[in-house]
């Protein structure tokens, strides 16, 4: 076997390197709901958050000519989505689900409003680091190619664990999430602590985003997501609202929307817009595997109006 | 106590029907008040970017209802919204979010197009009743299994609606890009152009197509249904708590499969009259966003099906304008979003007034 002649090994090994270059934005919209949802809201609306970090970031990216600019633009633009969602949420009677649907709306409006006249322009692309170095073959390369963003992800995922665990703002987040009462009768500000905790969520939401428009794809027009961030938000269910758990769910995620791309790399083209479809597929079987009809879900948090 | 109020004299009983005036008034100002909130941001939002909204508006007048042939349009336009809002609003009774009618449009469109060529031979009084019930099935099926699984295994509805529709947009793509393509498609991949007595024409007197009279009927025979019917008596008790009604021995099960998938149903019909009146075959064209709009007109409209028929003219009056507005201003095509996505949070922030306003409280007597 020659070197760049692998054959069929071509197709895990694209899949591997495409499930984590896929992944990271799956993953930091999953960190972000799974922090959201611990403090017991939903927001739906990440998806419209992910297209306007996206914009955002390249836009700022094309203006300052500084890729880190536009992901810190980015989580700063997430926010921001996140804080309104937030405060609407706090007042009383209103639809947190519905409330996702209209900034999903609203979202991806603004983004392609203010976003038309950056299609044109190119923006410099975040850094990856090589970590396939070891090996001479070029797929095994470009598969190692790692986006500093996805070890920035890893790290957060496990810093937000142990601050869950192991620190009093994650008891405070937790408490509130389980319980309004109880959380009241602690001397805590629930809607308070749930708009804190969405408009962080939010701004993890918008540095996937970024790394959608700067890194991978890497370009930014009005096809840049097609609900990943949706689907980032089912995963959070399917990875028990637990931080690490996201990593594995988003990995899996990353892996199904490589494999189209990779078996197209080896001639593998019927079915073309099924194998598209196979990280909905996947998300969908794995909400069915996991729900269940009759008993409240293990590890969801109490005051989760998904579940309830 | 407020029957004991009401049978003690005629006082107190025109202080109930006053707070049942204030109530019905409650739902229709509180709604119109929103919009108008959603629409006055919207104009400071044009007015940072150095744009009129007088312009604005008085273009959207113009090219939604400013001439018969704006109005045609607008009314064209309505047809599938109003199916698609039914979508949503029908489900809504049981206190289900379906926002996948997307999808039920565009397969119950695929439907109706890869029928059409095997009927191709059949006389229009057997083809498109044919076509119309394929349509109808289809999507009756997909949106039906949102609410399945939701009843069954416990998973939410809105998120797997969605999820579904993405899924039914895969799927079109990969029958009209393949099977189901008519190899004379070469730019746009299509389904075959369906034989001509298998269009659906224009309504007497008017260049709108029939789909509109079936749209208003379907709001209306649905209006029947959840207000005048045992099963919609049943589906609005379930409305207020599934848990409560099943414990009460509704049948709850039959009435979440029931109501999504006759909302998916009348999405599929969508989709029908898409194919048969408009574009002449199958093809991309069919995601054409009618299934997202008709979300916000069936939250606009507070799940009333009724409301639904003013509210689909209104919203379909913004789609038909935005061409014109887009040109004669120089506004982005995403402009017409903006507007929805605000309108839509004016809407469901107003929730929360419902009861607080003292306007309405003084009809609930002290």
């Amino acid at each position: 076997m020659t070197t760049g002649d692998i054959g069929l090994w071509g197709v895990p090994i694209a899949v591997i390197g495409g499930a984590i270059r896929v992944s990271t934005p799956i993953l930091f919209v999953s960190l972000g709901e799974t922090l959201t949802e611990r403090s017991g809201r939903i927001n739906l609306g990440l998806e419209g958050t992910l297209v306007i970090g996206a914009m955002t970031g390249y836009a700022t990216a094309v203006l300052t000519g500084s890729a880190w600019a536009g992901v810190l633009v980015a989580a700063l633009a997430g926010a921001v989505f996140g804080l309104v969602h937030g405060l609407v949420c706090s007042l009383p009677k209103v639809n947190d689900i519905a409330i996702g649907i209209a900034m999903m709306l609203l979202g991806t409006g603004l983004a392609f409003y203010f976003g038309k006249p950056f299609i044109q322009p190119v923006a410099p692309n975040l850094p990856a680091i090589p970590l396939g170095w070891w090996s001479d073959l070029p797929q095994v390369q470009a598969a190692l190619n790692v986006n500093v963003l996805f070890l920035i992800g890893l790290a957060l995922a496990f810093a937000m664990h142990w601050m869950l665990r192991a620190t009093r703002p994650g008891l405070i987040v937790r408490v509130v999430g389980d319980s309004s009462d109880a959380a009241r009768a602690m001397g805590l500000k629930p809607a308070q602590i749930r708009t804190i905790a969405t408009a962080i969520g939010g701004a993890f939401a918008g540095v996937g985003g970024a790394y959608l428009s700067l890194y991978y794809p890497g370009s930014w027009n009005e096809a840049i997501s097609s609900g990943q961030g949706l689907m980032a938000v089912a995963l959070v269910i399917f990875a028990r609202w637990n931080p690490i758990a996201c990593i594995w769910a988003a990995l899996l995620f990353g892996g199904a929307g490589a494999l189209g791309p990779a078996l197209q790399s080896v001639g593998v083209t019927q079915g073309y817009y099924l194998f598209y479809a196979a990280p909905y597929v996947l998300t969908l079987g794995v909400l069915i595997a996991t729900s269940s009809p009759s008993r409240a879900m293990a590890g969801a948090p109490g005051e989760l109006s998904i579940t309830k | 106590m407020a029957l004991a109020e009401s049978l003690s004299g005629g006082g107190a009983r025109s202080t109930l029907l006053r707070a049942g005036l204030a109530r019905r008034a409650e739902a229709v100002v509180i709604p119109l008040l929103a919009l108008l909130a959603g629409l006055a941001v919207f104009g400071l939002f044009l007015l940072t970017q150095g744009k009129s909204p007088v312009d604005f508006f008085a273009l959207v007048w113009k090219g939604a209802y400013g001439s018969a042939f704006s109005w045609q349009n607008t009314l064209s336009r309505a047809a599938p919204l109003l199916l698609s809002a039914l979508c949503v609003a029908l489900p809504a009774r049981l206190g289900l979010v379906v926002i996948g009618g997307e999808g039920a449009i565009v397969l119950g469109g695929v439907a109706a197009g890869a029928l059409a060529g095997p009927l191709a031979g059949a006389p229009a009084i057997v083809g498109l009743p044919l076509l119309a019930a394929a349509a109808m099935v289809v999507g009756g099926v997909w949106i039906g299994a949102s609410g399945a699984l939701r009843h069954l295994r416990g998973v939410n509805e809105t998120i797997a609606s969605l999820l579904l529709s993405y899924i039914a947009i895969a799927l079109m793509n990969q029958l009209v890009e393949g099977p189901l393509r008519d190899p004379a498609s070469l730019n746009k991949p299509s389904t075959a152009p369906l034989a001509d007595q298998l269009r659906v024409g224009n309504m007497p007197g008017m260049d709108v197509h029939w789909g509109l009279a079936f749209g208003i009927a379907a709001c209306v025979l649905s209006w029947v249904l959840i207000e005048r019917t045992t099963w919609g008596f049943a589906a609005r008790i379930a409305g207020g708590n599934l848990r409560a009604a099943e414990v009460q021995g509704l049948p709850v099960g039959r009435l979440i499969v029931g109501f999504t998938a006759l909302g998916g149903a009348f999405a599929g019909l969508a989709g029908f009259f898409e194919v048969t009146a408009i574009h002449g075959s199958a093809n991309a064209s069919l995601a054409a966003g009618y299934g997202y709009t008709g979300i916000l007109i069936a939250f606009l409209a507070r799940q009333n099906t009724l409301a639904i028929i003013p509210v689909a003219i209104l919203l379909a009056g913004f789609d038909a304008s935005s061409g014109l507005v887009q040109r004669r201003m120089q506004l982005p095509d995403a402009t017409v979003q903006v507007l929805q996505g605000l309108v839509f949070m004016a809407i469901l922030m107003s929730e929360t007034l419902y009861g607080r306003l003292r306007l309405f409280a003084a009809g609930k007597g002290a």
